[in-house]
């Protein structure tokens, strides 16, 4: 709902003409340097930068409970943290990582920078709705860091019932209403990505140029429209019902446990497409520019996005295989999620003919983008295994599922998050960042992650089952613990080096000049940082996206151009 | 200074035409209105669970509810739409007068709904039918009818909710219509606000045949 009616000059917003001695139009990062210019700014960069603020800030507090749950499980016996502590612990690493950081990450950091510089627009349709989903994103991170410091909230992310409405006497209310506001940013964000998507192309931009990185931004935001307020609801009832002391989800009081796990499942299902589909949006842009090819099978990887968004919200149920639901429900279920193998495998196929004689070069992101490539296929072929009735009913609620989700969310969307914050931080601070730094800390990442998670397949499999402090001395999981927790610090070492050299880069980093990687793409064409309204006149589009082949020399000379 | 030249003063910065601003506009809030059947959706279905798990008790349950108000409340905020649909066309034809009163006419009716709801909420309380800790009921189904009247509260409480934000956004056009914000060459906010007020509405019809006339439908088959 855009109400702005003032008629404008330096574009209706008074931030940009108060004081025309420090403002500098051409440059987004300098136009305006007080507090209250970044607090009230209604520039989509800038809000992209405070999320990236706040969501670093959420990472590393995730990363902090992850940590002590990795130096628990060292030994066998519980000797670091009680077992009630230990699942606040869990809990809050599931809490915080999901909603507070992995789902706003790519969408809300660099979703909101670079959505409007990619179609050629001067901001994104309503540009006041997205600050104010940002100021809901934070109201909502206080209540829940509320609830954290509070003494925390046991329930599990999931807030399965009846424990959540009935048992649980952590800080499940405060905990719960953080994360219905925070769900309100989450669907702000997506409306406007659409509408911006939809209405505020430039000329000549056709959806089938655009960068693929749209389609799959605007295949996640359809996911947040009608995804997040099905949770939105869940949480509501639970809430509800903890008050009232009510039984809508009590089987003593002839409610439905089960009804809880749908409508959780219904939501926190395709979010795991809310979180995977950025970043594969995110390979699509970086693997063409180092491979200085036009992308394979550019339709395919536009169309398959939305199929994922599509068949993604049928496919709930293989979260429920031992809830007792019907064995015919899960014979269904099962099937539909093989189905979303499908259009996963067309990307990981065509990234790979991509990279066929092409001019690949091993920089920093791209070392990103083949971690994520290798890491996120592993963990898609797990969930294939966990898909399966009679192998899930085997490795349910073990070790297994652990490191299969962690597999995709961590080896699949984090590897991306970090491979895009290093392609684009030169558009975002026109400085680079340290070249070598950046490749020892992918190969850090890399090796840390599956020294973590790679011992966690073979626990499970051995019938280690999650959430638990302990286990038995004799079982030999020790040695795998203790591997797991070893790659866990490399890992958080190998996300350390970027939070400080990045910094650094601000700062004092090598002017970067407005395209370093000589990659196709409107964001590229513009200043880097671009100015205010992105660009000097809207840009008028005429080439297909990644025209790499006009680069003339840069294009190997096997390199084919597929029309698209 | 690289903002562009527009000649419409009407049109924010981020749009080149007030085409494009008109069109952002309406499908945004059409998107929104799809989030809100998602969120109402879950309530839904949940009543359809519970109804056809339970339906001897939501059909007793049902027959607590009062008919007539929820009749007159249809009624009400049926003529509210069509009084909001009025105020849309005022402000498209540049009718100053009309818009400030179909505006007025249509805040007026949502209190009334507001206040209709208020007694039956009343009623619910003296009864003891509110559930929780004040639920007197006394019947073998107790839990069941308990749980009907626990999706009751939270379906029309929610849908409150949205009147009263209604409630909020339509006093809000009104001052700007007041002011004269709105002709034929800008009346965005009114156009989206028509549409979430028929939303509003268009949710209310489905509510009160699933909650106040099940319990008539039929009676003899139970």
């Amino acid at each position: 709902m855009s109400t702005n009616v003032q008629p404008h000059n330096g574009g209706g917003n008074p931030l940009y003409t108060a004081n025309p001695d420090v403002v500098d139009m051409s440059n987004y990062l300098r136009a305006g340097h007080t507090l209250r210019s970044w607090l009230l700014t209604v520039d989509h960069k800038r809000i992209g930068l405070l999320y990236l603020i706040s969501i670093t800030f959420m990472f590393f507090l995730g990363g902090i409970f992850a940590g002590l749950i990795r130096l628990e499980l060292m030994t066998p016996e519980g000797d670091l943290v009680s077992s009630s502590t230990y699942n606040k612990l869990f809990t809050m690493h599931g809490i915080v990582m999901v909603f507070f950081f992995l789902i706003p990450s790519i969408p809300a950091v660099l979703g909101n920078f670079l959505v409007p510089l990619m179609i050629g627009a001067r901001d994104m349709a309503f540009p006041r709705l997205n600050l104010m989903s940002w100021y809901v994103y934070i109201i909502g991170a206080i209540f829940t860091m509320y609830a954290i410091v509070a003494g925390g909230v046991d329930t599990t992310w999931r807030f399965y019932t009846p424990y959540s409405t009935s048992f649980a006497n952590t800080h499940v209310m405060m905990t719960a209403l953080g994360i219905f506001i925070m769900g309100f940013s989450s669907i702000l964000t997506g409306l406007n990505f659409v509408v911006t998507i939809h209405r505020m192309r430039a000329p000549g931009m056709t959806w089938f140029r655009m960068p693929l990185f749209l389609w799959a931004m605007y295949a996640t935001s359809i996911i947040q429209i009608l995804g997040t307020p099905v949770v939105g609801i869940a949480i509501l009832l639970v809430g509800v019902e903890r008050i009232l002391g009510v039984g809508v989800f009590n089987p003593d009081l002839g409610g439905d446990p089960i009804l809880f796990q749908h409508l959780f499942w219904f939501y926190s299902h395709p979010a795991v497409y809310i979180m995977i589909l950025p970043g594969m949006g995110v390979v699509s842009e970086v693997i063409t520019c180092f491979s200085r090819k036009q992308i394979f099978g550019y339709p395919f990887i536009a169309v398959s996005s939305l199929l994922i968004a599509f068949v993604g919200f049928f496919v709930w149920g293989h979260h429920m295989f031992v809830t007792g639901q019907s064995p015919y429900a899960g014979l269904i279920f099962s099937a539909l999620s093989f189905l979303v193998a499908i259009p996963s495998a067309i990307k990981v196929f065509n990234w790979t003919a991509t990279l066929y004689r092409g001019s690949v070069t091993f920089s920093t992101p791209m070392l990103y983008v083949f971690g994520f490539i290798g890491l996120f296929t592993i963990g898609g072929l797990t969930g294939l295994m966990l898909a399966t009735l009679g192998i899930d009913m085997h490795v349910h609620d073990t070790y297994f599922v652990v490191a299969h989700f962690h597999y995709v969310m961590v080896g699949g969307m984090l590897l991306a998050y970090m491979a895009a914050l290093h392609f684009w931080w030169p558009k975002m601070t026109g400085r680079m960042y340290p070249e070598g730094w950046g490749r020892l800390s992918a190969l850090m990442v890399f090796m840390g992650f599956h020294l973590t998670f790679f011992p966690q397949f073979i626990l499970g499999y051995l019938g280690m089952p999650r959430h638990y402090h302990t286990y038995p001395d004799e079982a030999g999981y020790q040695i795998l613990h203790v591997l797991s927790t070893a790659g866990a610090t490399v890992l958080g070492a190998g996300f350390l080096l970027p939070a400080i050299y990045f910094a650094w880069s601000f700062f004092y980093g090598k002017p970067a000049g407005d395209n370093p990687w000589l990659a196709k793409g409107l964001e590229w064409e513009t200043t880097s940082p671009p100015p205010v309204f992105n660009f000097e006149k809207t840009p008028i589009v005429t080439e297909p996206a990644y025209n790499y082949s006009v680069h003339g020399d840069e294009v190997s000379e096997g390199s084919h151009v597929v029309a698209p | 200074m690289s903002h562009p030249e527009r000649a419409n003063p009407y049109v924010s910065h981020q749009f080149e035409t007030a085409t494009q601003q008109r069109e952002a506009s309406i499908l945004g809030m059409w998107i929104f209105l799809a989030t809100e059947i998602m969120f109402f959706g879950g309530l839904f279905l949940a009543y359809t669970i519970y109804y056809n798990m339970y339906t001897d008790a939501f059909k007793e349950a049902s027959q607590h509810l009062d008919v007539m108000l929820g009749g007159i409340n249809t009624g009400v905020l049926i003529t509210s739409s069509l009084t909001m649909a009025m105020a849309v066309w005022a402000a498209q034809t540049s009718r100053q007068k009309l818009l400030v009163l179909f505006l007025s006419l249509t805040l007026v009716l949502a209190f009334v709904f507001l206040g209709v709801k208020a007694v039956e909420y009343m009623h619910k309380f003296h009864d003891g039918l509110v559930p929780g800790a004040l639920f007197t009921y006394d019947s073998p189904r107790r839990d069941q009818v308990q749980l009907f009247f626990f999706i009751y509260f939270v379906m029309t409480g929610l849908h409150g909710v949205h009147i009263l934000i209604g409630i909020g956004v339509i006093a809000a056009i009104l001052v700007m219509a007041i002011k004269g914000k709105f002709h034929a060459q800008y009346n965005n906010p009114v156009d989206v606000t028509g549409l979430y007020w028929h939303f509003v509405d268009v949710i209310w019809i489905f509510l009160f045949p699933l909650l106040y006339l099940i319990g008539r439908y039929l009676p003899g088959a139970h």
